[in-house]
């Protein structure tokens, strides 16, 4: 019964709350949020498939360089890359700025935190998406690769006509999974003082005291973004591979 | 380079591993029980069984580890039942004690998933087989589907293993001074943030990496039977390469 009226009383002030500011406060998170994820996607497919190409590559070294960032990428914890990025940025920023006499010899220039939060989220994203791109390769047709040079196609033209559009068709499922993994990893770059959802749920957890209300809501709208972007895909999906089903 | 500073930080790093792997131990052992209770639920064929799996799963797949760690650690000590209770608030006010429940609740949605596919890839001619020789439904369970499920389960789970050692750093923001946390203070006495998380990373990426190996060593003790001879193995020809 304690719990019930706990309970009661926690979605009586939720409201309350939520009308006096933190409501629009926390939409604003969600924009961030979606922002940070969408950004970071795009550096993401760029470095991806870049490192897709790497560890396809025949020549040993760019092959050795592909396979390292996405064992580095995808071996670390998600967290050290964001530090890194955040505070190794402010430490190679500050350095520059003060040898070149911008600032002073005791300031601090810092890192902007949504670019150095977008960078290593990106660069986290890049590497599993480099796995999708590499995954898709190998899945198309050798024989269209091999029809592709019978015709006497320049390697830019397969690439454009044959390889990429058949890689980002395959791609389009693998894609989903990483835009998952990326909405929340981005909840990691609070830590850094982005204005996203999570940073916004802390903020509204620690002036309110109401920590248990608004990490729910948060977890609500993480779980809104993931399961809104689901079905998302599953249209991308279908509408990629509509020529190679059968009408209905 | 500054090596002493270099060697100084990996070893106060180093000595942070044993709580890491404390963490990472415990997450991991009570997530396995979890979801081998989730596992066994969805199994069942009871429908209620199969909802409350199905939304477990949705919940904590679908939501950041962060989430769910502060809302263990700060969130649930708002209930007065929690906070007098005897047994939930030794556990629910140790920061330590709530990143090991977190990462066992989360890490149990994801591994009862990897353990329903396994368990349905168990072929059918081989239960079949069993039933032929008529095993007893324990006995087909001990011999036949657990042995070749868990086989199956194997590159999955050790997939989840490392992204649970990546997660054990997100203990460091509940305060715990592990790996990640050490680093941390490290990185703002002296404010060499660069120095200070290569050499972490560098430990993190070792340790996985090891874990990684251990992993495909087991695979292939386990697969004996997948491998082709070796006479055999020396006349597959190379797939002729296209690009």
């Amino acid at each position: 019964m304690e719990f019930l009226n706990d309970l009661k009383d926690q979605v009586s002030t939720a409201y309350e709350l939520l009308a006096a500011g933190w409501g629009v406060q926390l939409l604003w998170g969600i924009g961030w949020t979606l922002a940070v994820t969408v950004v970071s996607m795009l550096i993401g497919a760029i470095l991806g498939s870049l490192v897709a190409a790497a560890k396809l590559s025949h020549r040993g070294g760019l092959k050795f360089i592909g396979e390292s960032y996405t064992t580095v990428f995808r071996g670390e914890p998600e967290l050290l890359i964001i530090y890194l990025f955040y505070y190794g940025g402010t430490q190679v920023l500050t350095g520059v700025a003060r040898s070149t006499g911008s600032i002073g010899s005791t300031d601090i220039l810092n890192m902007p935190s949504f670019l150095g939060g977008v960078l290593a989220v990106g660069i986290i994203s890049g590497a599993y998406q480099a796995e999708v791109f590499r995954g898709s390769f190998l899945a198309i047709h050798r024989g269209e690769l091999e029809a592709a040079r019978a015709y006497g196609m320049s390697a830019w033209l397969r690439f454009r006509l044959v390889i990429m559009p058949q890689v980002l068709r395959l791609a389009v499922p693998g894609l989903g999974n990483v835009w998952q993994l990326t909405i929340k990893d981005s909840a990691l770059i609070s830590v850094t003082g982005v204005a996203e959802l999570m940073l916004t749920a802390n903020k509204a957890a620690r002036s309110t005291h109401h920590s248990l209300l608004f990490y729910t809501l948060a977890g609500i709208l993480y779980l809104v973004m993931t399961s809104v972007s689901t079905p998302i895909f599953e249209k991308a999906e279908r509408y990629t591979s509509r020529s190679f089903t059968r009408p209905k | 380079m500054d090596f002493d500073f270099y060697l100084s930080t990996m070893w106060s790093v180093l000595k942070a591993l044993p709580l890491t792997l404390e963490i990472w131990f415990f997450g991991i052992a009570f997530g396995l029980v979890i979801a081998t209770g989730l596992t066994w639920l969805r199994a069942s064929g009871y429908k209620l069984g199969e909802y409350f799996t199905r939304a477990y799963v949705f919940v904590f797949r679908g939501s950041p580890l962060l989430v769910q760690l502060y809302l263990i650690y700060f969130g649930l000590s708002q209930f007065d039942f929690v906070r007098h209770s005897p047994i939930l608030w030794p556990i629910l006010r140790d920061p330590m004690y709530c990143t090991i429940v977190a990462m066992a609740l989360n890490t149990a949605a994801y591994e009862s998933e990897i353990f329903r596919g396994a368990l349905r890839a168990v072929p059918v001619g081989q239960i079949e087989a069993a039933k032929a020789f008529g095993m007893s439904a324990f006995t087909r369970f001990r011999l036949v589907t657990l042995p070749i499920a868990l086989r199956l389960a194997l590159p999955a789970y050790s997939t989840e293993i490392i992204l649970m050692t990546k997660a054990t750093a997100l203990a460091s923001v509940v305060t715990i001074m592990e790996m990640m946390g050490t680093a941390q203070k490290i990185q703002h006495d002296t404010f060499r943030p660069i120095e200070v998380l290569t050499c972490a990373g560098v430990i993190y990426l070792l340790l996985n990496l090891s874990i990684a190996r251990l992993f495909a060593w087991v695979e292939y003790r386990l697969s004996p039977h997948l491998r082709p001879p070796p006479e055999q193995s020396q006349l597959v020809k190379p797939i002729p390469e296209v690009l």
